[in-house]
């Protein structure tokens, strides 16, 4: 085995370790991940059978919380559950049907409307589709 | 031959693709060798690094979404779930930048040594719409992520675009898809970005390497007709190529992983901008220039003036073989090498400006 | 017949002049003999309150000195014009001064024709107020209408110049409750204004320039302006601290601090220097509010458990962001379980209420799904470090294979080179 002999095998089995190097990552990439989706700011909140009338919940949309609620007459509405005065997040009160801050007793009406308390403004109000079983909620 | 596998393999592909022809030209191909050798390495190095640039950019193409609501989470989505995603988001967008600064190298090299006298001529052309090609690959990529630096750095720049004279208003709506910068804007970018630059910009390098094969390496003036040492381009030069690259990669390797790139905050057009917007650092000393302009210079707006100048610039950069006229004599031309450095030292101060500032 | 003209020509009279005086009243503004008069006087106590008018909300109705002050605003005369007939009060004692406004702002009929939605029921209650039960019994030193809205530039609540804007209230209230020397001989402090400018409340109102926090009005009510009872303290300060207020009635502390004639919320949390709480107020140390009242048994225990799970939790968001932080300085994606780990902070928000019921047993119950929710972060902070590592590791693995290709590269270029130039100087 001559210096010559050496050296290719070096040089080839160098420059075929680091185009593994590249190639394993590569792969790695092409294949899908565990959690298929990105984020969106199209959400699926919830299905179609899982608020009863009067009731809400509340549900991660972009990096911010978002109430979707079901009226007691039957319309599903979607807000962002960030209240407008120091940005608590409300909840709904059925026994009022009113949406509620706890921080400082700050009232919204169920179209989002600030009726009492500190709140300044309307909570920000987001579209809501029915699609087959879910719910969809996107920014308007 | 000895009949290897390898051999009858090459074989094979050689009497239905005609390998042997091409094999010859890269054995027969002699590099000068002289005191500005080593400029010759930076087409090499652009090359594989736009290389780098194509690769990585169809690998995010795989899971990137061209739309405002969802192109921020999609990238959000690679850097954070997609396996060795943010290693190729990465690389893509440090490499975008080590590509620019090398063009820029590559570009004041030739220019320097008059690479571009007879008959060299059409290659420098081409190397310069490539050049202009690269630019927006880089300004059209920025503003994929949808972030805030780049919605504005784009409002921004697209707002220049405006200025220019008689079509600034159709530049500007072409641009932006529209009066403002909205998601039409980036589906537009998308569309330059991965369609119609690359192709302009196959069909350039395709123009350039085979004009550069045709003309042979240039060499600079004084040595012109002397017989000088050479080397082999297969497999010496090429030798040397592989290890400039294999460096700019582990270089690349180690700011992806040490530096990765920023995501930022999604963009909200309704937020207002942001301070400190600015653009990539290829683009800071025009921007730089734009901010020092005064409102007006005589009849003219300030911005008009800076915009026609650069375009002016442009211009006359496509078409300096022709202005030349002394190379062709073989003679120096003090006044376009003063005229380079001018535009080199005037280039690095407003990049400086526009940081320091 | 004759008599019948009489009486046709002496009702034409009678109703003309009704015509004139309610006409002159109305447009006192271009008729006006008062202003016309007193602007001009010597006299500045009989001539500035003129001037003052020009800014003053009754003004800008068409409403002018005779539409207070009675009198006929088209006579010249001073006699005339100043006349007791014809209804004119000079300037009213203080024990009238509610009537005297009251004379129009108790009248609903009048004021809707201004504007609807104003109240008409402040002159009523004034009278339920302390003020005005000092000022009956002959202490003239009490707070009429006039003391906080002034008299003759009186400028709407909404208005930023008003002494009743929300953000002059306390200078208005202050400049008799914090001159030591004016309430000589009351039973109250004078403390009050310093107190409240350290408060929360104050801060709020004035650095966030939140309107809707409280000022002296918001709990001691403005026209009925009387202290909250210790057992309605709670009531006044549930107004907006609703949550807080349902926890303290339902809570062991109620019956306990009514009984002992000790105002609820105040005990705790001051009234005029309401501080911004902390958790150190909280707990068995002696910096904590329940010591002083607790020193063992059950109540004792009960402190120190809450403000054991209340840092608990606060120590643990502190320990996830922390290792979030350090997975961010080294370039790792984060934010996604940085927006989780918010959702605790909003729980320790909502335990630091749920605190005001005094009962370990709840507040457990908003601790745990905050715990739960750190420990999540905190584990995914923890794989980000790792991936980091990993990172790293991949990084000067993948660098020594280059390294290792550049240097074989480097070896075979010189070899090759070599042989070429002995090729050369054995053919020479």
């Amino acid at each position: 085995m001559n210096r010559r002999t050496v050296l290719n095998y070096f040089l080839g089995s160098s420059i075929g370790a680091t185009i593994s190097a590249i190639v394993y990552p590569v792969i790695q990439f092409l294949i899908p991940p565990v959690v298929s989706e990105a984020a969106q700011s199209n959400v699926v909140a919830a299905t179609a059978n899982e608020l009863p009338p009067g009731t809400a919940k509340i549900f991660k949309f972009g990096s911010s919380p978002g109430l979707l609620l079901r009226t007691p007459t039957g319309d599903v509405r979607a807000f962002s559950a960030v209240c407008t005065h120091l940005n608590c997040t409300v909840q709904y009160r059925a026994d009022l049907e009113h949406i509620w801050c706890a921080c400082h007793d700050g009232h919204y009406d169920i179209n989002g409307k600030n009726i009492s308390g500190p709140p300044p403004r309307p909570l920000e109000q987001y579209e809501v589709n029915v699609r087959g079983d879910d719910i969809i909620v996107s920014k308007g | 031959m000895s009949s290897t596998p390898a051999n009858s393999l090459w074989d094979w592909f050689d009497k239905r693709l005609g390998l042997d022809a091409v094999s010859h030209l890269a054995r027969e191909k002699e590099v000068p060798v002289h005191r500005h050798t080593i400029w010759y390495y930076f087409g090499g190095m652009t090359l594989f690094l736009f290389a780098i640039q194509a690769v990585t950019g169809i690998l995010l193409l795989l899971y990137y979404r061209p739309s405002a609501e969802n192109a921020f989470e999609s990238v959000q989505f690679i850097m954070a779930e997609v396996r060795f995603g943010w290693l190729i988001r990465s690389v893509h967008s440090w490499s975008a930048n080590v590509v620019i600064g090398v063009l820029f190298i590559h570009l004041f090299s030739v220019f320097f040594l008059r690479a571009y006298r007879r008959p060299r001529e059409l290659t420098w052309i081409s190397g310069v719409l490539l050049f202009f090609t690269t630019l927006a690959f880089g300004f059209s990529g920025y503003l994929l992520p949808w972030n805030t630096m780049s919605f504005f750095a784009t409002k921004v720049g697209t707002e220049v675009a405006g200025v220019v004279p008689v079509i600034g208003h159709f530049l500007l709506r072409f641009f932006r898809g529209g009066d403002e910068v909205t998601g039409a804007t980036l589906t537009r970018f998308f569309g330059f970005h991965v369609a119609i630059l690359p192709a302009a910009a196959m069909a350039l390098v395709g123009l350039h390497l085979l004009l550069v094969q045709r003309h042979g390496m240039s060499v600079p003036l004084r040595d012109e007709g002397r017989s000088m040492k050479t080397m082999k381009f297969m497999p010496n030069f090429f030798l040397r190529d592989l290890m400039g690259w294999l460096i700019a990669l582990g270089i690349l390797a180690a700011l992806s992983a040490l530096f990765p790139w920023e995501l930022g905050e999604k963009a909200d057009p309704f937020a207002p901008a942001p301070a400190g917007i600015r653009p990539e650092w290829y683009f800071m000393f025009m921007f730089q220039t734009l901010k020092l302009m005064p409102a007006r210079l005589g009849p003219i707006e300030g911005e008009v003036f800076a915009i026609s100048a650069f375009g002016l610039a442009g211009v006359l950069l496509l078409v300096v073989p022709f202005l030349d006229r002394a190379a062709n004599r073989n003679q120096p031309n003090s006044f376009l090498k003063f005229a380079g450095c001018i535009a080199v030292i005037y280039i690095l101060v407003m990049t400086l400006l526009g940081y320091r500032g | 017949m004759k008599d019948c003209l009489k009486l046709v020509l002496a009702w034409a009279f009678f109703s003309l002049v009704a015509e004139a005086t309610v006409f002159a009243r109305q447009a006192s503004t271009a008729t006006d003999t008062c202003v016309g008069c007193h602007k001009d006087l010597a006299e500045s106590r009989l001539s500035l309150p003129v001037l003052a008018t020009a800014n003053d909300v009754h003004t800008g109705r068409g409403l002018s000195c005779a539409s207070c002050h009675g009198g006929d605003a088209s006579e010249t005369d001073k006699k005339r014009s100043m006349n007791l007939a014809k209804g004119f009060v000079g300037k009213p004692a203080a024990g009238g001064v509610a009537g005297f406004c009251g004379k129009c702002h108790s009248n609903a009929t009048f004021i809707k024709s201004f504007n609807p939605s104003l109240r008409v029921d402040q002159e009523l209650e004034y009278r339920t107020s302390v003020h005005s039960r000092r000022l009956a019994e002959g202490d003239t030193r009490a707070a009429t209408c006039i003391s906080c809205h002034g008299h003759h530039d009186i400028r709407a609540v909404k208005d930023t110049n008003s002494r009743v804007h929300p953000l002059r209230v306390v200078e208005t209230c202050g400049r008799c409750h914090v001159d030591a020397e004016y309430m000589k001989g009351y039973k109250i402090p004078t403390d009050q204004l310093p107190k409240y400018m350290s408060s929360v409340h104050a801060e709020t109102l004035y650095k966030k320039l939140d309107l809707s926090a409280p000022t002296c009005n918001d709990c001691h009510g403005n026209h009925g302006a009387a202290p909250p009872g210790a057992a309605s303290v709670s009531n006044v300060c549930g107004t907006c601290h609703a949550r807080q207020s349902e926890l303290f009635q339902k809570s062991p502390h109620k019956p306990v601090f009514d009984g002992l004639g000790i105002g609820e919320c105040l005990a705790c949390h001051n009234n005029h220097d309401t501080t911004h709480p902390t958790d150190a107020m909280l707990g068995n140390d002696k910096a904590a509010v329940c010591t002083t009242c607790h020193s063992d048994g059950a109540g004792f225990s009960a402190a120190g458990n809450m403000r054991l799970a209340i840092s608990r939790l606060v120590e643990e968001i502190g320990s996830a962001d922390e290792i979030l932080d350090r997975g961010t300085r080294l370039g790792m994606e984060v934010s996604r379980i940085k927006f989780d780990l918010n959702q605790a902070r909003n729980h320790l928000v909502d335990a630091r209420v749920v605190v005001h019921g005094f009962s370990p047993d709840l507040l457990d119950t908003a601790i745990k799904p905050g715990i739960e929710i750190t420990r999540k972060a905190r584990q995914q902070g923890i794989e980000a470090l790792e991936e980091a590592g990993f990172r790293r590791k991949g990084l000067a693995l993948a660098l020594i294979v280059i390294g290792l290709a550049v240097l074989a590269t480097y070896l075979k270029v010189r070899d090759i080179e070599k042989a070429e130039r002995r090729a050369i100087i054995e053919t020479q």
